[in-house]
């Protein structure tokens, strides 16, 4: 409570200090470079390869928006936060905007004073069993042990799910990530419990994935998303207006093999308009016309990065799932360009 | 009696041969009977201990001697290893130069922080051996502005015009000290002041003479993040530590108070939260914009913190002098400084070397806790980064052994020394 009271009040003095630079946009066109919080190391969202050469799919973000801002992907300066000093970095203006796998909630929303840009990646707790055990639903986990770790929402989560379904469990509480793949490993418990592209990422590491599966189950909403700080409306606008057009252009075909194709006018206007042949929305969001043109040309669609980096044909596996566009039943529903 | 009846007494004239010890006696058999095989309980303790050692190191061995060098992530290492035992050492060749010098800086520029680290050896030696001659001090004195040149890069004139505002400093203290140690001293800081504010303008109007590419302080990580901030913060508090241990003991109230607090309030602290007050909360009462360097701040809270523990110790070593030795010193006719420095000091510091070390083992170790904040140490490096890749996600017992190698070479070389150093000063053979 007094923690939550502290950040507060050290937010509120940072919004102080940060309204006297609110033109994050001319800032960071002064600059030449943009400032992005991201994960210190998160498999397939965020890590340096062995070149220093940042990567992952949080990544994509920040480039994408460096691209549309700066015409330079490469024009990004990574500041890696851990989750503790992420929010602080973002309200004191140490980084122009986070993205950095962070769950959108109203008290992050509200009373920390930041502003969630939409949603790249649903997830979700999900479970993780051995495949001899012959599970394929959540429902028959009945006396299971379940690894989780103390002290999270993943904690609370799992209670709820099991009172509600009236299903009894075994905690087996750990303390990291790591922890629990030893854990899981050593059969201490028959579950592992947490976010669903975090069982992922953890049984790629496995010697052998296949020996294990996810269950269908998602018991808790854990919408990630970029942020940057109340008060400078352009500014989220562009971040906002960047996801969504890497989203769109997955809807509308474009794709980073078209994109220059495409680009030279269609007979589709919304693609027109989100590429910049036609229209003039660009220079409402204070840009130039191909900003999503090269926003898009960085990594390709929304589709395109995914799969890159955390899609099936990565070590990591993940299926779209919920992250399908809304017209193949995920809940990627980017507004209209218009 | 055979020989009584006789009548004549046998009498040896020349010596027996000298024969071999029996073999049970001699050599290694009688080392190990004496040693190894004594009685019933120590045979079988041996037998027990051969067998633990047996299998800890078959366990080991091979997976240290199987260990795959050359493949390209940990996927690949499991193909070649096929469910033998085996590390993965390749994660090490691959990544080396980021668990050494960080993800970002830059480098064809490695060879900068390398040749910091070899210099350091000739710059440490005068001070670390005393009977070197004392001329190589001019090199100690030198070595941090040209190692600051050699990380950071930039013009070769930003550390020379700090080394001039030292000099300056140091000249006008000659000049008034004479006539009085405060007057010393203000005009000493003055001087420095007026030399680098001056000196900033020339830095900045000739920012390319003789100039390294600049490196930023955030791109610096890895081991020599942890080097640089253990040796400047230990060289540091050291004398910070005198300072405060004799401030502590001194009879003027308001200093001896400040001291008190300052130490106990340090000390009363952990180390995680100065650094996030370091980190976080500084970052809100500076100007937006006003970057001050996020190094810098850790080394000034790191170096506060060891600085409150080594004038404990000190101050542990002075209590340990006999009264006999403040009030000899006294009856010849010393001041205070002197005193201090020719009398005091000397056994106060000799005392305290074993606490001192200990404390600058336990500060280079706890350099590491900056991984906390965001900053890429070298556990910073191992957690984040590397096992975050999803070529290396999973390789743990190689990172870290290759991690504790390096923070064990040198905290033993450490211990190593102030061994060597409590040897030359052991005068109490009187």
């Amino acid at each position: 409570m007094l923690k939550r009271y502290l950040m507060a009040a050290v937010t509120g003095l940072g919004m102080i200090a940060s309204t006297v630079t609110a033109a994050t946009l001319d800032d960071v066109q002064a600059r030449g470079k943009l400032n992005c919080g991201v994960n210190t190391g998160l498999v397939g969202f965020a890590a340096p390869d062995a070149n220093g050469e940042w990567a992952g799919f949080d990544v994509a973000v920040c480039r994408a928006v460096a691209a549309a801002v700066l015409n330079d992907a490469s024009a990004v300066e990574f500041l890696p936060q851990t989750g503790k000093t992420r929010f602080t970095a973002l309200a004191s203006g140490e980084v122009d905007m986070l993205s950095r796998n962070t769950t959108w909630t109203f008290s992050r929303d509200v009373d920390l004073k930041f502003e969630f840009t939409g949603v790249n990646y649903y997830d979700g707790q999900g479970f993780m069993v051995n495949r001899d055990l012959g599970v394929s639903s959540a429902g028959d986990l009945d006396g299971a042990t379940v690894c989780i770790q103390t002290g999270t929402t993943t904690e609370l989560n799992l209670a709820d799910f099991f009172r509600s379904n009236n299903i009894s469990y075994e905690p087996v509480p750990i303390e990291t990530n790591a922890e629990a793949r030893q854990q899981y490993l050593a059969g201490s418990c028959d579950v592992y419990t947490t976010d669903a592209s975090g069982l992922a990422a953890t049984r790629a590491t496995f010697e052998n994935p296949d020996d294990h599966v996810l269950l269908p189950e998602i018991i808790s909403k854990e919408p990630l998303g970029p942020l940057v700080r109340h008060g400078d409306n352009q500014w989220g606008d562009i971040v906002r207006w960047t996801l969504n057009a890497l989203i769109s252009a997955e809807e509308l075909g474009v794709t980073s093999a078209n994109i220059a194709e495409l680009s030279a006018g269609t007979n589709n206007p919304e693609i027109n308009r989100l590429l910049g042949s036609e229209g003039n929305l660009g220079e409402m969001l204070g840009l130039d016309a191909d900003w999503a043109k090269r926003a898009i040309s960085v990594a390709g669609n929304y589709g395109e990065i995914f799969d890159a980096y955390i899609g099936e044909s990565t070590p990591i596996g993940l299926s779209r799932g919920l992250n399908a566009q809304w017209t193949d039943g995920g809940l990627l529903y980017a507004p209209p360009f218009r | 009696m055979p020989s009584k009846s006789s009548g004549v007494a046998f009498v040896r004239e020349t010596q027996l041969p000298e024969l071999p010890p029996p073999t049970f006696e001699t050599g290694p058999i009688k080392w190990m009977r004496q040693n190894l095989f004594k009685g019933v309980t120590s045979t079988f303790l041996t037998v027990a201990s051969v067998y633990a050692i047996y299998l800890a190191l078959s366990m080991v061995l091979p997976w240290v001697l199987n260990g795959i060098w050359n493949a390209n992530s940990i996927r690949e290492c499991r193909v070649i290893l096929d469910g033998a035992a085996g590390g993965c050492f390749s994660v090490l060749t691959e990544r080396w130069n980021q668990l050494l010098f960080g993800v970002t800086y830059p480098a064809d520029q490695y060879w900068r922080p390398a040749l910091a680290f070899v210099l350091m050896f000739p710059a440490l030696a005068p001070v670390l051996f005393s009977h070197l001659p004392r001329k190589l001090l001019i090199s100690t004195v030198l070595y941090p502005f040209a190692a600051f040149w050699l990380i950071w890069g930039g013009t070769i004139i930003a550390p020379l015009i700090a080394l001039a505002g030292f000099i300056a400093a140091y000249l006008v203290y000659r000049r008034l000290v004479s006539a009085s140690f405060a007057a010393g001293s203000l005009g000493g800081l003055c001087t420095a002041v007026i030399v680098w504010w001056l000196g900033g303008y020339i830095t900045e109007a000739a920012a390319s003479v003789i100039a390294l590419e600049p490196v930023p302080s955030r791109n610096m990580g890895g081991f020599m993040l942890n080097m640089i901030l253990g040796v400047v913060c230990v060289s540091l508090s050291f004398p910070l530590g005198i300072v405060l241990a004799l401030g502590r003991q001194s009879s003027m109230p308001i200093i001896k108070w400040i001291c008190v607090m300052f130490i106990e309030f340090i000390r009363g602290v952990p180390l995680i939260t100065l650094l996030f007050v370091a980190n976080v909360v500084l970052a809100y009462f500076l100007p937006p914009g006003s970057n001050f360097d996020l190094i810098l701040r850790v080394i000034i809270m790191i170096t506060l913190f060891a600085s409150a523990y080594i004038a404990e110790v000190i101050r542990g070593g002075l209590a340990a002098l006999p009264r006999g030795q403040y009030e000899a010193a006294d009856s010849v006719g010393l001041d205070y400084s002197q005193a201090m420095r020719l009398i005091i000091l000397p056994q106060a510091l000799k005392i305290s070397i074993p606490g001192i070390v200990n404390i600058a083992v336990s500060l280079f170790k706890d350099t590491t806790l900056v991984s906390v904040i965001s900053m890429f140490d070298l556990v910073g490096m191992i957690r984040g980064p590397i096992l975050a890749s999803t070529d290396w996600n999973g390789v743990y017992w190689e990172l870290w052994l290759f991690a504790s190698l390096l923070f064990f070479t040198v905290c033993y070389g450490i211990s190593q020394y102030s061994q060597w150093l409590e040897r030359q000063l052991a005068t109490d053979h009187r």
